[in-house]
């Protein structure tokens, strides 16, 4: 179980790091979302990972640690309003730059077709 | 109610920000502006009563809820955060107060905002609990974000949306950091996480120095610490100058929370972990003070000479957290409070200054002149002078204490040379600044309606900022005092461990 949740995690952060690499502001956004749930996910094996547990301490030593939960459940209400926030401030953005690029307008290279976004009326 | 006092600086602003949202207090301009002012004022007076309680009782602890630490959250009043409560509280009321002129109407909710943020900064300053500082931090920057926003221009959403993603960023960093050491210590709570740091052993030394180094990832980022630093300069240039002053204690969070993790919980008793970021933290600060020097040189108006003097105001404290020795923190406590003051200042100056020259604004160069030359060249000069660390003001003392405090370590041959290079450059600037603004006129002299004079409230606003100059510098002899009294009890591993476990008894 551990492998495969910890492959989980991993997977999730990978694909998190390299969307929120690229360079327009909806791949990011979606890196972001990814990259959160990893952390979730993370956060609550923080208290290890086990079946069946109580979890309330009592007399057994093995117990589900029921603090990481509760950082999980916080985690997800920032990690939520944060989400909306930045999905507001993207679309914002698009309209005042032009373009949806994080920087506000695309590098001038030769090969690239992006005269359409920025001929977008604000 | 005595009590729970310790509580209040966090709950006051958070009821002024509800209060302000709904009628009949949020309802018209005027009353807005009233009550959030009041507000403020109350939450600085309710803040000076906890620093006093604090200076005359000892630490103050809060168990949120009556559960008792480790299993609760608490909050912690020490000398050092009941300072820095006390100075965010006074910049709550600078800027509320010089908001109310107009600015706080170019956008929605700026009152409740301001409010907001100032409940997240005191939650941080206050907490001693490293979860409930991610919340907090959370509840600041959220407010950051959108404060950031107001009454801004195109520019300004391109800065606001690289600082959301960078501090989302951060905030997944932190978390994952505070998932490592809660794995391996089993508590978040400072005070315990410092006990049981001491007793690792094995790989576990290696899996919480991770956590310890990622927290320093995420502080650094919140401080602006090199090579974090570089959203700062254009979202402080980018925010509305009122903003961008109550701004300048944000970084000082990043540095606060450095000083707490660095010297309680990975301090002189951690054992195979004591002192594991000081080497980086050393460097990363030497770096920044000279990156900061340079941005200092290079900044073509005033508003991005202010971001960049924020920048070598965070490295010199990074540096002097770094070497972890009571003299240092006293400096770098007496530091925190001169820089945050003078910059706040200069962001509200560029301001003034920028509003009555017309189209040239702020820009460092020749342009009409200012309409009330007496007026501003003085809160220039005095805040220049602060600045720099000439005497006889507040930064002069600063200057001498922290290098006084580096004088004996083997750290010496690198801090001073760059730190005096990097005064240096300020002064260069800062000079050339004030001779462009105020002596060098250009173009046809603009007419009365084009310059906007200074406000009452805005004066009133920059001349609390400016007073604090001379006044640290007066009253250098009790406020230095307090400074090592609070460095002595950030350093006092013992004590501090046995006063937040035993709730304060």
């Amino acid at each position: 179980m551990e492998l495969l949740y910890a492959s989980c995690v991993g997977v999730l952060v990978f694909c998190g790091v390299f969307l929120i690499l690229r360079s327009r502001t909806f791949p990011v956004v979606l890196g972001l979302t990814m990259l959160s749930y990893a952390v979730n996910l993370f956060l609550f094996s923080s208290g290890r990972l086990s079946f069946n547990q109580a979890a309330v301490l009592g007399t057994g030593t093995e117990y589900a640690d029921p603090l990481p939960q509760a950082f999980v459940l916080t985690a997800i209400v920032i990690g939520f309003a944060m989400t909306a926030f930045v999905v507001v401030l993207a679309i914002r953005g698009r309209s005042d730059l032009g373009s949806d690029h994080v920087d506000g307008e695309f590098p001038i290279t030769n090969n690239n077709n992006n005269d359409k976004n920025k001929k977008v009326k604000v | 109610m005595n009590q729970h006092l310790t509580f209040l600086p966090v709950l006051l602003p958070m009821l002024a920000g509800v209060v302000l949202l709904v009628s009949p207090f949020g309802k018209t301009k005027t009353s807005r502006r009233v009550t959030s002012v009041t507000l403020s004022v109350v939450t600085l007076l309710v803040s000076l009563l906890l620093l006093l309680k604090v200076q005359a009782q000892g630490p103050q602890i809060y168990a949120i809820g009556d559960w008792s630490a480790p299993f609760g959250i608490v909050l912690v009043a020490d000398q050092l955060s009941i300072l820095l409560v006390c100075l965010t509280a006074l910049l709550g009321v600078v800027c509320t107060l010089y908001a109310s002129a107009g600015d706080d109407h170019k956008g929605s909710f700026f009152h409740p905002l301001i409010h907001f943020l100032i409940l997240g900064v005191n939650g941080a300053f206050l907490t001693g609990d490293a979860f409930n500082l991610f919340v907090f931090f959370e509840v600041l920057l959220i407010a950051s974000y959108a404060l950031l926003m107001h009454g801004g221009d195109k520019k300004n959403t391109r800065a606001a949306l690289q600082y959301v993603i960078l501090n989302l960023v951060g905030s997944a960093i932190f978390l994952i950091a505070l998932g490592v050491l809660y794995g391996v210590l089993g508590t978040l709570n400072m005070a315990d996480m410092a006990e049981k740091v001491t007793h690792l052993q094995g790989d576990d030394v290696y899996l919480a120095k991770i956590g310890g180094l990622l927290l320093l990832v995420v502080f650094a980022l919140k401080g602006a610490l090199l090579p974090l630093h570089l959203w700062l300069p254009n979202t402080y240039a980018t925010a509305i100058p009122v903003v961008a002053a109550l701004f300048a204690i944000m970084t000082k969070v990043g540095v606060y929370s450095m000083m707490r993790v660095y010297t309680l919980i990975f301090g002189d008793e951690a054992g195979e972990l004591s002192h594991m970021a000081q080497t980086w933290l050393w460097w990363l600060a030497i770096a920044t003070i000279a990156m900061g020097a340079i941005g200092v040189l290079a900044s073509k108006d005033l508003r991005k000479l202010a971001a960049n003097l924020v920048i070598v105001s965070v490295g010199t404290l990074v540096a002097l957290i770094a070497v972890q020795t009571v003299e240092a923190s006293s400096a770098a406590i007496y530091y925190i409070v001169h820089s945050t003051l003078v910059t706040a200042a200069l962001f509200l100056l560029a301001d003034l200054i920028g509003r009555q020259r017309g189209k040239v604004a702020d820009r460092i160069s020749a342009g009409p002149g200012v309409a009330q030359p007496k007026l501003l060249g003085a809160c220039f000069v005095i805040a220049a002078v602060a600045v720099i660390g000439m005497p006889p003001l507040s930064g002069f003392i600063g200057k001498v204490w922290l290098l006084k405090a580096t004088l004996d370590t083997e750290f010496i041959v690198v801090f001073w040379p760059v730190y005096l290079f990097a005064s240096l450059a300020v002064l260069f600037s800062v000079s050339k600044a004030g001779s462009a603004v105020f002596w060098h006129h250009q173009g046809k002299p603009l007419t009365e309606a084009e310059q906007e004079r200074v406000h009452p409230t805005q004066l009133i606003a920059l001349l609390i900022l400016i007073a604090s100059a001379p006044l640290m510098s007066i009253f250098a002899g009790p406020l230095s005092e307090y400074a090592i009294g609070a460095a002595t009890q950030l350093h006092d591993f013992n004590s501090n461990i046995n006063i937040i476990l035993s709730g304060g008894q």
